[in-house]
């Protein structure tokens, strides 16, 4: 707009290099972005490119180009498409249970209630500490011997004598604590995503649905869930990319353990790249996250986008 | 009270012959008993005894802050009132939610669902009450051909205009046949040529349904103009419940009288009592004939307006009279042409002028019984 009024005022040759210049002044605020990007994303990106198509080890890091041989023997790893499953299991069902109880908690925080600010303080908490400290707090509650959970649920009367869940040793209960951990540190940001999308639906939709007569479910899932749709799936979306990519719980916690129960791709290619010293193979592992990355954010981006109605 | 009971009964006979099978005459009053809301340490609506009958189009009229639209919002069921009562038809409903309440409500904003089409915007109070599909398409389809609307059911509301997305506001209110009508400033975001056609197809629709209606607006034009009575609120009461003729001709305190006319009814301090004449009463003295009763008034003319059909005056009363400032709005049918910068006498007919209480406002014309 600027520069139209500015082409309009003078004549052309001034305007090129006015400060006001649109298209320098996008480029300079883009510019620390972009670098960013380029710098910390997108080199390491396509080094793992390049090193996926060598044979470089930890020990030789000479890399020669050995073409798709990499990809080839992950492919032939059972372990991989566990660790594959793994993730999708690991990714689909906390991120159903984050929409759902995210979905939930605002509700309930949405309303005034005495003290509200310190709940929604103490729920933003998990995701605010480190994930790292929160992990080994967490491995701590799991802990087989001095489990706080067993030992409350004994100290009640639940657990008998011959109960005692080693909940990180047993390969579904392993599976349900990881889950569990994913859900306690990404249920507040999904919380605070969908809570401010329900304050930016209007007091006279609500009005208007009690007005004619719609209860609680129906004005959830005719009203409420419909218009936060492109919100909600917004929080899926940065819910399922931190998800798939994490790896510190699951190395806190379990180091993918047992028996590979709980491993996902994002540790394997930590084991066999960084501690394994195969940073080729672990490459290729890595890679293998891209291309499910894009189509699931294409996917949902494309359904936000069309379920938005204003 | 000036309505009596033969000419409600005549309308309703009126009513009868136009119905639709599709659609059932409910009676219902509604009522509050000494209805208040609180807010901290203010007090919103003042303990409010209001009494609407079957049929009725009541007006809640009042300036923003008056408390009409949180009168109506307890009325509604969206608020719960700090004590009183609200009853429809006899029956207690306060604290029940808006479902049991069973009204309409018209919102401002109109408070379309975004995300529905036009036919699911009508046809959600309806799928609200189970009622069977074939049954709400053709409830629906009645709405929408009330409204001439029916060639817009398949759109969303952001394709619509002002004018169109407020008709499906009122064809979603009509369909369920609720037992009233809550309208809260619905013409207001239309364009002044639109809300005077959206007001008379309003005002038809409400005689032809004879639902009973209550209908909040700051807009005395719409007020005077489609309320059976109309309501005066400021600071959270009632200051006056009348026909609209006679909350313009007589109104009880000096607040109605300067709040409703536009522009509004001149006061002059005179006697130890407020004097007030509208405007329209208030014309130069030799247009009166020679033997009416007048009350004359010296004026040094400051500046006119031509609106037209009308001229304005405005001015500076003249010794005796204290220095107060004027308005005269003269019809153009009326021959005189006074110019600014000089003094007229301008006079009123003593029948036309309002007295009023100095301190407390309100009018003593009125308690002496004049009609």
């Amino acid at each position: 707009m600027s520069a139209l009024s500015a082409t309009l005022g003078r004549p052309d040759h001034e305007t090129s290099d006015t400060p006001d210049d649109d298209r320098r002044l996008g480029a300079m605020m883009l510019a620390p972005a972009l670098i960013y990007i380029a710098l910390l994303l997108g080199f390491p990106f396509l080094l793992s490119i390049w090193y996926s198509l060598t044979d470089v080890t930890v020990g030789s890091p000479m890399p020669h180009f050995i073409g798709l041989e990499n990809f080839r023997s992950v492919v032939a790893n059972p372990t991989f498409w566990q660790s594959l499953r793994n993730a999708l299991v690991f990714t689909l069902v906390s991120q159903a249970l984050v929409v759902v109880l995210a979905k939930a908690l605002a509700l309930a925080l949405v309303r005034d209630f005495p003290g509200k600010w310190l709940v929604r303080l103490l729920i933003l908490l998990p995701w605010v500490a480190p994930i790292s400290l929160g992990s080994i707090g967490w491995l701590w509650i799991f802990d087989p011997v001095y489990s706080i959970i067993n030992w409350t649920l004994r100290a009640i009367g639940l657990f008998g004598p011959n109960t005692w869940p080693i909940w990180l040793g047993q390969p579904d209960l392993a599976m349900a604590s990881v889950i569990l951990v994913d859900v306690w540190r990404l249920l507040p940001l999904a919380t605070v995503i969908i809570l401010a999308g329900m304050q930016g639906i209007p007091q006279d939709l609500h009005d208007a649905a009690a007005m004619d007569g719609a209860g609680f479910w129906r004005r959830l899932f005719r009203i409420d869930v419909p218009l936060l749709m492109p919100v909600m799936l917004v929080a899926l979306l940065f819910g399922i990319v931190f998800t798939l990519t994490d790896m510190v719980i699951i190395y806190v916690l379990t180091r993918g353990g047992p028996y590979d129960t709980t491993q996902v791709l994002a540790s394997l290619a930590f084991f066999t790249g960084i501690q394994g010293g195969d940073l080729a193979e672990g490459a290729a592992i890595s890679l293998f996250l891209f291309p499910l990355l894009v189509a699931v954010v294409t996917l949902l981006l494309t359904v936000a986008h069309r379920s938005e109605v204003t | 009270m000036p309505r009596t009971l033969a000419s409600g009964s005549s309308q309703n006979g009126r009513r009868g012959g136009w119905y639709s099978p599709a659609c059932a005459i409910i009676m219902a009053t509604v009522e509050t008993r000494s209805l208040t809301k609180r807010y901290d340490s203010t007090t919103a609506v003042d303990a409010i005894d209001l009494a609407v009958r079957e049929h009725e189009f009541l007006v809640l009229l009042g300036p923003s802050g008056s408390g009409k639209t949180t009168l109506l919002r307890m009325i509604a069921g969206l608020e719960t009132p700090t004590s009183g009562d609200v009853l429809v038809s006899g029956r207690i409903v306060t604290g029940l939610p808006p479902r049991a309440h069973n009204m309409a409500m018209v919102f401002q904003s109109y408070a379309l669902y975004p995300h529905l089409t036009v036919a699911g915007n009508i046809a959600f109070p309806l799928q609200a009450q189970h009622m069977a599909r074939d049954k709400i398409d053709s409830k629906v389809e009645w709405a929408a051909s009330l409204f001439g609307i029916g060639h817009l059911l398949a759109r969303k509301p952001r394709q619509l205009s002002g004018g169109e997305r407020q008709r499906v506001a009122l064809a979603r209110a009509v369909v369920r046949d609720p037992v009233a009508f809550l309208l809260d400033e619905p013409l207001s975001n239309l364009d002044a040529k639109l809300r005077a056609s959206a007001r008379e197809e309003l005002q038809q629709l409400q005689r032809r349904l004879g639902t009973t209606t209550i209908y909040v607006t700051h807009d005395q034009v719409e007020a005077l103009a489609l309320g059976d009575r109309v309501a005066v609120l400021d600071h959270g009461g009632i200051r006056q419940l009348d026909t609209p003729q006679r909350v313009y001709a007589h109104p009880v305190d000096r607040f109605v009288a300067t709040f409703i006319g536009s522009p509004p009814m001149n006061l002059v301090a005179s006697d130890g009592m407020e004097i007030g004449f509208r405007p329209e009463h208030f014309l130069p003295d030799d247009v009166f004939t020679a033997d009416a009763s007048l009350e004359r008034f010296p004026l040094d003319i400051t500046r006119i307006e031509n609106l037209g059909a009308d001229r304005l005056v405005y001015g500076v009363l003249a010794p005796p009279q204290p220095p107060v400032k004027v308005i005269s709005r003269i019809p153009c049918t009326v021959n005189v042409s006074p110019q600014p910068g000089t003094r007229h006498m301008f006079a009123v007919r003593r029948a036309d002028l309002h007295h009023f209480d100095t301190s407390s406002g309100t009018s003593l014309s009125v308690a002496e019984g004049v009609t």
